[in-house]
Formats: structure tokens, sequence, C-alpha cells
């Protein structure tokens, strides 16, 4: 545990000196040591203390890497057709083997991947930003407006979301497409489609949150100070609320992949020329008996980023509980 | 003309029983560079009457009924709030009772001395901070280069109270309201606070308006006194009239229930108390309030309110038992 210390580099060589005699083990640290750690910092520090969560951030953060990068590296085109080694299996040649057409699924299951991880972070940033101005709003301003606005926030969580999303990429897509293009126009579809049935949790959060915090000591001495209205919430209330918003974000990350996984398996996502993990999965599934590989690499490439974003949000919340101590 | 002018001030609340009269007519005037102490039990309307000055009251359900808030002449009564900004933390500041949450627990102490004097003096960042170190020096904050950049969490209660002073006074203010600054604190550093105090106004010559609820710190530091009982005062004197010469039965008690080493030590007394507590002030009946407890009670007292009369140079009383009333 002795590596999970904050340890200032100055000292650290005679503190590994020191404790070299009593095995490791934590000791106090004195003087620069704990000078000015920020509440972000304190929390890094727990969260690291979350094993779970902290190798999930190293392997989610490899899998960002590979999938920015790894085109850059792994310069097979997502539409070579090969009909020569159609449906083949993992080999040297294509790692994650091939598809019906002969086209290397590593090379789409990355290329996919971007797309995958751009839609759950748009839809959640959409989500999280709609909730949080929504919820800001509602928890200021209370008394008629408050409850105009979780009205609205209960009838979206009471909408059956499946058969609308359909409705919506029925409606939407034509239109998009002509405005946008293909890619893009789809892309701004998808994101608010899902973000926009995800800020409803986000809202009521961020709400209670204003509730309990607008009454802080805190904040009426922001007041008395002569802080205008929106400065006390932007600088005292807002970043006070962020933790319990940030672990609501993660998990937003995670349910945003699979629902856009969701609709591509469908058949209502991206159009088949451009692969995302569901798309690739919605391709495969005819061939679950003749090619395993072919459904089963993105589906593990969706399982990863949603289990290590799941316990990135949970050591998160760990981490960023005001009551921990530790 | 002074400084302060508070006349015959109503500050009611509506709950679901009915209106809840905290404050019910109260005088309270401040020359400039006094120190005037507001006393009286909790619940006797004393921080209404503070923030009622500063209108940090939530509007609705408070509501100023009557009176007027003279400050230098003007009244702050009718002012909207953006005005009320300017003249809060730049001429009238308060100190709070919790200075373990008075402080944003994810900012520096430096950023957040610095907050009023940019809002106010629109200061650059760089000199703010420079007159926030200066503020932590001049409250006595060892080593405050350093500790200008730390977190709340990193300051004990004394500290963070210092830290609180320091922002109130960092806008060099003309009237500092204390609203019981030292209740949280243990008796030693309270002694140490009360001192600070008393050193800063001496060296600034701002006004204090001082509520406790602790005579022997009244004694120590107020020039002035004035006694609050059930949103009502009963009395205002200078200290050592007041000490010498309490005339209300209230003010009596007050006095008579202060622990003593001298007497109590050799006499083997018990220590007197007031018994019963403050009455339920909800749409209150005519009549003296302190009647139910007062142990010289008359059929005349629950007729009728007794009037603030001026029975001495400079001490006023409201109790229809003095010579003067009748």
């Amino acid at each position: 545990m002795a590596d999970d210390l904050i340890v200032d580099p100055d000292i650290a060589p005679q503190r590994v000196a020191d404790s070299g005699m009593l095995g490791p083990g934590p000791e106090p640290q004195l003087g620069k040591a704990i000078a000015s750690i920020s509440p972000w910092q304190e929390a890094w520090r727990r969260f690291k203390r979350h094993r779970l969560a902290y190798w999930s951030l190293w392997v989610l953060g490899f899998m960002v890497l590979a999938v920015l990068l790894g085109p850059l590296f792994y310069k097979v085109g997502i539409n070579e057709v090969d009909f020569q080694s159609r449906l083949a299996g993992p080999s040297l040649k294509h790692p994650m083997g091939t598809d019906d057409l002969g086209r290397d699924i590593l090379a789409r299951v990355l290329y996919g991947g971007r797309i995958s991880l751009a839609v759950g972070m748009a839809a959640m940033l959409m989500a999280i930003s709609v909730g949080v101005l929504i919820g800001a709003v509602a928890g200021m301003a209370r008394g008629w407006v408050d409850a105009v606005l979780m009205w609205v926030t209960d009838l979206f969580l009471s909408l059956p979301q499946l058969p609308l999303l359909l409705l919506l990429i029925f409606l939407f897509r034509e239109p998009l497409k002509q405005a946008f293009g293909l890619e893009l126009g789809i892309f701004i579809l998808i994101v608010t489609v899902i973000g926009g049935f995800r800020w409803m949790p986000v809202a009521r959060l961020v709400r209670a949150q204003f509730f309990s915090l607008r009454e802080k000591e805190f904040v009426e001495a922001a007041r008395a100070l002569g802080a205008s209205t929106p400065r006390q919430v932007v600088r005292h209330i807002l970043p006070n609320s962020l933790g319990p918003v940030i672990v609501a974000a993660t998990i937003d990350v995670a349910a945003a992949i699979i629902a856009e996984s969701t609709l591509s398996f469908l058949g209502l996502g991206f159009p088949p020329d451009i692969p995302t993990w569901g798309r690739i999965l919605y391709d495969g599934r005819d061939y679950m008996d003749l090619a395993v590989h072919w459904a089963m690499f993105p589906g593990l490439a969706i399982f990863l980023t949603v289990l290590t974003i799941n316990f990135i949000g949970d050591g998160l919340r760990d981490a960023l509980d005001p009551r921990r101590v530790l | 003309m002074p400084l302060l002018d508070i006349r015959g001030l109503k500050t009611h609340f509506k709950t679901d029983d009915g209106w809840l009269h905290a404050v019910d007519g109260v005088d309270i005037a401040i020359e400039a560079g006094q120190t005037v102490s507001v006393v009286g039990e909790s619940g006797c309307g004393k921080s209404v009457t503070a923030k009622t000055v500063l209108k940090l009251i939530d509007m609705p359900p408070g509501k100023i009924v009557a009176g007027q808030v003279l400050w230098q002449g003007r009244d702050l009564v009718p002012l909207g709030p953006q005005e009320m900004q300017k003249i809060r933390a730049k001429e009238i500041a308060i100190i709070f009772q919790e200075p373990m949450t008075s402080l944003n627990p994810v900012f520096t102490i430096g950023e957040q001395i610095a907050e009023s004097v940019r809002l106010h003096e629109g200061l650059s960042k760089k000199a703010a901070l420079d007159r926030a170190v200066e503020m932590l020096k001049l409250v006595n904050i060892p080593t405050p280069q350093r500790r200008v950049n730390d977190y709340p969490h990193q300051f004990s209660g004394g500290m963070r109270q210092r830290v609180m002073i320091a922002i109130a006074l960092a806008c060099n203010p003309k009237l500092v309201i204390a609203d019981e600054p030292t209740t949280a604190l243990d008796v030693t550093i309270q002694a140490q606070i009360l001192e600070l105090l008393q050193s800063l106004k001496d060296r600034f010559g701002m006004a204090v308006m001082l509520i406790t609820h602790a005579m022997g710190v009244v004694a120590e530091v107020a020039q002035r006194v004035v006694v609050m009982y059930a949103g009502k005062v009963v009395e205002e004197a200078p200290v050592g009239e007041l000490f010498a010469r309490p005339l209300h039965p209230y003010t009596q008690g007050l006095i008579r229930s202060i622990p003593r080493l001298d007497t109590a030590a050799i006499h083997k007394v018990r220590l007197e108390a007031i018994p019963g507590t403050v009455p339920k002030l909800i749409e209150p009946a005519e009549g003296c309030r302190f009647a139910g407890r007062c142990k010289y009670v008359a059929p005349a007292c629950r007729t009728a309110t007794p009037p603030l009369l001026e029975v001495n140079p400079g001490h006023k009383v409201a109790c229809i038992l003095h010579p003067a009333a009748t």
C-alpha cells in the first residue's frame, strides 16, 4: 500500500530508505507532502485505492487509444473485400478473422469503436448538459417553475422509450441525412435521441443537490459578500454538486453505448457500410454457427467498455463521496 | 446621525400555522465606530434582525412587514437585489456562526478572500491574492503566503473563523455584523477571536454589531447592549449601566445566570436559571411576552404590550413594573 500515498519526489528516496527496515506501510507524511492537497487530488488518491476501478481506467484508456491510434498503424481498409478468405477465423493476417465478404473484422472493430465511443461521449455530454440545466433551474427557482420542470421530467421518464426512438429515427432520418450528409446526419440523430432520453435522472439528481446546497452556510456567506445569483450558482453550488453528476456521467456513457448497439442491432442505427460495434454484431448474428468470431469480437468490445466504465463509475462514487474521509 | 438606524423593524415568516413574528418591532441604533451587542436566548430574533439588515432573509417565506433600516440615512428595505449586492461586504459585512461550513470546500482560502475584493473593487486576480495574503497576516494566520493556497479542510475551526473575519474585513466595511462568532468554538479560541475582533476594530475604526447569548462576551467588548426577548427589545443601556442596574426582569435573570467563580465556590450557591423557554411567536397575543416566565408578573402584564421607555439617560426598558412606566 506504500505507493498509494502521495509522495513528494523530494523526500521520497529518504522515506523509502527509512521504511526499508520497518517494511512497507503507510506512514504519516509531514511538512511539504500534505501541503495544499485539493479536494480533487484527494479524490484521485481515494480512486487509486479502488483497485478494480483503477485497472479499469487503464483498460479503458488502452481501448480508447487503440481505437484512436489503431487505424494509423493497422492499415487495412474497412471495406476491402476479399472473397478468397471469407468467414476466416482469427489468424495472423486477420487477428479477429473476416466476415462474409472477407472484410477484416479488426479494422472494422477499430473503426466502429470510434463511432460507438463518440456516440457514447456525445450522448452523455448532451444528457448531462440538459440534465444539469433543468435540474439547476428547478433547484434554484423552486415554486411553479420547479413544479413544471419536474412534471416534464416525469413525463419523459414515463414515455415508452424504444417505440418512441424508433418513431423519431423513422421521422428524422431522411431530413438529417440530407442536411448534414450520411454519417454526420445519423450521428446527430442517434446522439440526440439517446441523450434526449437520458437526462431525467441527472436533472433530478442536480435538483436535489441544489436544494441541499443552496441552504449551506457558505452559499449564504457568498450572498452576504454581494455575490449575484448566477455567481452563487456557478462558483459555489455547481462545483459542489459535481461529484454525483460525474458518477452519473460515466454510467451514462455506458448506457449510451449499449443504446447505440441496440439501435444498430435493430438495423436502425448507422447504415451497413459504416461499422459500429452494434452494427457488426447485427451483421454477424446470422453466422453465429459458422463464424462465432464475427459477433464475438464486437460483443467483447462492448462488454469490456461498458464493464470498465461501470467499474470506474463505482470507484468515482466512492472517491467523490464527501462523507468518506479515508 | 447614527451609522445604522433600525426603526420599528418587523420581519415575519409565513408558516403553515400562521405568521411567525420573528422580529416584531425592533429599534437599534449604532454609531460609527461603536460596538453594540445584541443579547438574548436562542430564538429571540437576533440573527433574523442581523440578516434583515443585509436582506439575507429568503422572501418568501420571510417578509419585512414594517419598519426601516436606515444605513447612513438611506432606507435599505425598498432596495433591489443589485443595489443590496453593492452594500454587502463593501459597507456592511457579516461573520456567521458556523466557521466549519461557511467556507466553500472546493476553493482555496485565498480565492475566497479574493472573491469579495474582486467583486467590489475590481482588482486583478494577482492583486486580489496579494490582498488575501495581507488579510491572512492581519488575522494572525502563520505563514500566510503558503496558507493562502490551502483548502478549508486544512484549517481548524478557530483558524476558519479567522479566515471568515479576514473575508469580512477585506473590503474595509464600515459595519461588521458578527452573528455569534464564537459560539461554535472552544473557550480559549473564543477569547482569541474576540481579542482579534477588538484589535482589528481599534485599527480600522469600524462599528461592530455583536450578536451573542454569552453575557461574559458582552461585558468584555461592547459599549452598548440591546437585550432582545421574543422578537422585541426589552432593554437597552450602556454596558456598565446594564450590569450595575439591570431593570428588566429578563435582563436580571440573564445576568444572574452567568456562572461566577468567586461567589459560587465560597457560598456553594446553585446557579440560577430562568425557568421555561421562549414562547412560540406564531400570531402572539397582546401583553408582555416575558409574562409567562416572570417572577414579578402582574395582571396588567398580560393585557398590554409595554412600550420601550427611556428611564435614565441612554437607558431604555420595556416593563410596566418600572416606576417610569406608570
